[in-house]
């Protein structure tokens, strides 16, 4: 995977699923679902959200509901890599089974909004251009970079 | 090698003779459910786009739960999409009578020993069957029905211990909320959470089920209970066939746990989750008197018979309070009827309650219930985030039926011991 460079937008501890996509918008497609992504917290977030963007927030990102339309929804708007300290286990099953890159990084509270970062998946590194700070994660596991580069899941099982 | 039920069922299903926390097994899915709003419509593009087939329709149910009864056109074109979806592909469909995880118990599905998974969080509900439950999305919902199995990460566990009975007032409601305000609302993430305890025993499936029912709210990815003869009874009480054969794992008692807790029943007193997370715990005293504008009696977690019955006695011959309005939604259309013919929903009515459809709507904010900017609802759900219930300006704090009926009495949150 190449390298992904772009603004982060940052957000805090426990953004759940009712937030990044709330139950009431899940007649929605996709792309109008989207205009509403993390509504409850961020009103202005799918208007800065720039394409390759990177999403980063503190502990738990995505907890409660399995509903997939939170990375859809993110993806969608146009972030391309999500960096949180830690996450709901269904929701980090989700992104990456949808092709969406979500890593675990102890310092993520340290990468304040609209930092410039560059992510190497491969190196396991980050760099905060704004800071001048490197940042190192433990790569994802090979079978997982795989379905990623694939393009999440059912990419994968349609070359499979 | 000592293993903890978690750890149990995954070495049987994947034929091992022992599993270890972090091993990755494969294992065949028993049970694959789906719902009208995360099933079929997400992805049978792309599920007919692949060509392949389902490769155990037999063990895939479609329920059609959060948009029935149908609110709008929209809503009523999914649910017809998924009715058709699933007569195409000889997969079982179900519409219109009530939460999904409720359904999967009466109907059999969640059945001890085995692997249930579906595209809805708290899946972890069947686990009070002694059945490794848990929720998926949609998209690896699609692979376990091409591949019919799925892999897992083998989770660490952590034993949770009840001792003791429950005082007067306090139930199964209060036990989990107390749990979780205790272990953090993801605390458990990734862990299987296991309860133990003569307090575990002594409660009924219905109450087992509430408590499986918001392991997720932990952040767990399963919450197990051992199944016993009460298990057994339940599911011959459903005519579900095999009941007589289903496994009965227990927990080593010399099984490796992350963690351990105990709690002694007896010192628990009725507490709710207030706003905005389900680990917000506090005694329900300490919030009395907050102004509240609905009480919700329902769903996959507080809708059941035992909660019926609990709140029922406390209505019988009173009135609710003009203040609020007080919704009941049935946690099933069995659960429905068997409240219409032990004169449940009489009483219910006739205190001035308005009795529902089983359905998901207020639970998540979708119809039947929703709450508006600026209002309070008391409710027995299992989650209480900002919007979850309708307007992100609104309010919402998780109760037992007991502490909800007591609210509706009084028209302002109550404990429910004033009222024993
Ligand atoms: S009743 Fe509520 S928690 Fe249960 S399945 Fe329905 S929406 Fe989910």
């Amino acid at each position: 995977m190449d390298k992904i460079k772009g603004i982060a937008h940052k957000y805090g501890n426990n953004i759940n699923t009712d937030i990044i996509t709330p139950g009431k918008y899940m007649e929605l497609s996709i792309e109008e679902m989207a205009k509403h992504a993390m509504e409850g917290v961020d009103p202005e977030f799918y208007s800065k959200v720039k394409e390759g963007d990177i999403l980063v927030a503190e502990n738990n990102f995505g907890s409660g509901s399995s509903r997939e339309t939170a990375p859809q929804a993110l993806k969608q708007a146009g972030i391309a890599i999500i960096i949180a300290k830690s996450y709901a286990r269904i929701f980090y099953r989700n992104a990456i089974n949808i092709g969406l890159a979500a890593l675990e990084l102890k310092e993520a509270e340290e990468i304040l909004d609209r930092d410039e970062l560059e992510v190497d998946m491969q190196a396991g590194t980050i760099f905060n251009l704004t800071q001048g700070k490197t940042y190192r994660f433990t790569p994802l596991p090979d079978r997982l970079l795989t379905m990623l580069e694939a393009g999440g899941l059912v990419a994968q099982l349609e070359q499979s | 090698m000592a293993m903890t039920l978690a750890e149990k069922i995954l070495a049987a299903k994947a034929g091992k003779e022992c599993v270890i926390p972090g091993e990755i097994v494969m294992v065949p899915v028993d049970c694959a459910m789906m719902t009208d709003i995360l099933g079929p419509r997400i992805f049978a593009e792309q599920i007919e786009k692949l060509g392949k087939p389902i490769k155990n329709p037999a063990g895939a149910v479609v329920i059609a739960d959060h948009y029935t009864p149908a609110a709008t056109e929209h809503q009523s074109e999914i649910v017809k999409f998924s009715r058709e979806w699933c007569l195409k592909h000889g997969v079982s469909f179900i519409e219109l009578e009530g939460p999904c995880h409720q359904l999967l118990a009466e109907k059999g599905y969640s059945y001890p020993g085995s692997i249930l998974v579906g595209t809805d969080s708290h899946s972890c509900t069947a686990g009070a069957f002694g059945c490794f439950a848990t929720g998926i999305g949609s998209t690896e919902m699609l692979g376990v029905l091409v591949n019919g199995e799925i892999w897992f990460k083998v989770p660490e566990s952590i034993r949770i211990e009840w001792k003791g009975s429950l005082a007067k007032g306090v139930y199964a409601k209060d036990i989990i909320l107390q749990t979780i305000g205790e272990i953090g609302h993801a605390g458990a993430t990734y862990c299987s959470m296991e309860f133990f305890g003569d307090t575990i025993e002594s409660l009924s499936m219905d109450e087992r089920m509430c408590i499986a029912n918001m392991a997720v709210e932990a952040g767990a990815k399963v919450g197990l209970i051992a199944a016993d003869q009460k298990t057994v009874d339940y599911l011959k009480y459903h005519d579900i066939s095999q009941a007589e054969n289903a496994p009965l794992y227990c927990a080593d008692p010399d099984a490796c746990y992350a963690r351990r807790l105990v709690f002694d029943a007896s010192d628990l007193v009725p507490v709710a989750a207030c706003p905005h997370e389900v680990d917000n715990v506090k005694p329900v005293q300490d919030i009395a008197g907050l102004k509240v504008d609905q009480v919700y009696i329902g769903s996959c977690t507080g809708g059941r018979l035992n909660d019926l019955r609990i709140a029922a006695k406390m209505l019988q011959g009173k009135q609710v309070s003009k203040k609020i309005r007080l919704l009941v939604s049935p946690s099933s259309q069995r659960v429905w009827r068997e409240a219409l013919e032990e004169g449940l929903l009489k009483a219910l009515s006739d205190a001035g309650s308005v009795v529902l459809a089983p359905t998901c709507g207020a639970c998540l904010g979708l119809h039947s219930g929703t709450i508006g900017k600026g209002e309070v609802c008391v409710s027995t759900t299992n989650r209480n985030f900002i919007g979850r219930m309708g307007s992100k300006h609104g309010d919402v704090y998780l109760v037992s039926a007991a502490t909800a009926a007591a609210t509706a009495l009084e028209g302002c949150i109550t404990d429910p011991r004033a009222f024993l």
